[in-house]
């Protein structure tokens, strides 16, 4: 891409870029703190998660001001346009996953205190690190401007809609088997299903960066596997 | 569960504004000055009713397209036309044309307003008198009367009509001269950068007037701002180097153009 005549554009926009890129980054490493010390019931790293979120709302805010003052300023079009209100979407995706994470963090004292059994947290420990994976790969492969990436990424989510039922049914399970697991297996349910809504802002982030780089939007139907429903209906 | 098939969801989606019926054509247009060309092979439609904007950086040839819509060119010694261009399917480079009352149906606006130094009336009136519009005195002042109601004057200046129009601040004189083009009721007003000697309230004044003029006239306005362009056409063509090198509807020239050039000169990469 060239470069803008005014220089100071372009370094506005790769600003924005850069706390986008910081915002994807804390993203991945809240969401990778939380679930860590909900299986390990570290009381101190689910602090740090509370606290990073503060961090994660500050760069959003100044995201914000940074993309609003740029279109005040430089009345973008096309690409720039594209690029700009994307990332104001993006930064707010990204923030409700540092939510989330807060979220899953909060629940690490309540199930501390019911001895969660190690076997349970097997397949929310894998169903982390698939989240994880897509939440480290988004802001890459935008970053990066590879269009076709995000399409098979925004594809992978359905692996994530799959595991989650089956996380679903396995803590279903070992309720029936033990109802003192149901206090702990509760809140890994809660947690298992704020990884599955990770997942779904980074299907949401993917659709934008795709629509940002080609100026086309994504087809609207998408890989869709949540069956929990069924099986509460069975 | 009521799932919309992609087809659906596509139809549903229709309904960008689509060419209308031409009502000026270019085809081939070629333009020489002397022994430059300035246009090559430039064919462009003009739709009726809308409001086309052409852009391009400066010296493009997009006012040297304009000036060909109502044969201006041909005040220009050295200035050499070939193709064709057409209004309402009859060529007007035809030499039985009759300039003057071409000039009549495709009236102009130009950059700086440029008022006769006559009163504001006789500004409006002098083109409905010579073209033989009116008969009575008092159709004269019917005419005045809507044509700088139209033009959004008519509040402001109704009580100093007898005062010279230069007297008038920039953008007055600016819908002075609209005013003035639309008295002898043109079909179609070409616009050279209509608003660039304008303040932001004149020119706000003369966009929404030039959407409302829409209504009952085809426009065609050459600009240089694009966020112009983007809010007051519905298509827009984008001129570099004598070429026509993208015309299209205006939403997705500014949001999603398909030629790199345009690309680069409407997000200020080059111009």
């Amino acid at each position: 891409m060239a470069e803008h005549i005014v220089a100071s554009f372009d370094q506005e926009l790769e600003h924005i870029d850069r706390l986008l890129r910081d915002m994807g980054e804390l993203a991945g490493s809240m969401t990778q703190a939380a679930t860590r010390a909900l299986l390990t019931s570290d009381n101190a790293l689910a602090q740090r998660v509370v606290s990073d979120d503060t961090i994660m709302d500050a760069k959003q805010t100044e995201l914000d001001e940074r993309a609003i003052t740029l279109i005040a300023k430089r009345q973008p079009m096309a690409q720039d346009l594209r690029a700009v209100v994307g990332a104001i979407r993006m930064a707010s995706d990204l923030e409700r996953i540092g939510d989330l994470a807060k979220n899953i963090a909060k629940r690490v004292g309540a199930v501390g205190q019911s001895a969660t059994p190690r076997k349970l947290s097997h397949s929310i420990d894998t169903m982390a690190s698939m989240v994880l994976a897509q939440v480290n790969a988004v802001v890459d492969r935008y970053v990066a401007r590879k269009a076709s990436d995000l399409v098979s990424l925004r594809d992978e989510d359905e692996k994530i809609d799959i595991h989650y039922t089956s996380v679903f049914r396995e803590l279903l399970t070992y309720m029936m088997e033990d109802p003192r697991n149901i206090t702990a297996c509760t809140h890994l349910l809660f947690c298992a299903k704020n990884l599955e809504r990770v997942g779904d802002h980074v299907t949401n982030i993917a659709e934008n960066a795709y629509y940002i780089l080609t100026g086309e939007q994504l087809p609207v139907q998408r890989p869709k596997l949540d069956e929990t429903q069924m099986t509460v209906k069975s | 569960m009521n799932m919309l098939t992609d087809a659906a969801v596509e139809t549903a989606l229709e309904g960008a504004p689509e060419s209308k019926a031409a009502k000026m054509r270019g085809e081939k247009v070629n333009v020489f000055y002397g022994g430059k060309q300035a246009l090559f092979d430039v064919s462009l439609d003009v739709g009726e009713n809308q409001v086309t904007a052409l852009i391009g950086p400066s010296g493009c040839g997009k006012s040297t397209f304009l000036r060909c819509l109502n044969r201006m060119n041909d005040t220009i010694d050295i200035a050499r036309v070939t193709g064709k261009i057409t209004l309402d399917d009859e060529d007007i480079y035809n030499p039985r044309i009759d300039v003057v009352e071409l000039r009549a149906r495709v009236g102009m606006v130009f950059q700086k307003p440029n008022p006769f130094p006559k009163s504001i009336y006789e500004n409006v009136a002098y083109g409905p008198r010579i073209h033989g519009l009116a008969s009575a005195k008092g159709d004269l002042d019917g005419i005045v009367e809507t044509s700088l109601q139209k033009a959004g004057l008519f509040n402001e200046v109704k009580d100093r009509l007898h005062e010279p129009g230069t007297g008038l601040s920039g953008g007055q004189q600016q819908r002075l001269c609209i005013a003035r083009a639309i008295a002898v009721s043109p079909e179609v007003i070409l616009m050279d950068e209509p608003c660039s000697a304008l303040d932001p309230i004149a020119t706000a004044r003369v966009e929404e007037l030039i959407d409302e003029l829409r209504e009952n006239y085809t426009i065609v306005i050459v600009t240089h701002s694009m966020q112009q362009a983007a809010r007051v056409s519905q298509r827009t063509a984008m001129f570099h180097l004598g070429n026509l090198v993208e015309e299209g509807p205006t939403d997705k020239m500014f949001t999603n153009p398909e030629d790199k050039r345009t690309q680069d000169y409407i997000t200020g990469r080059f111009g």
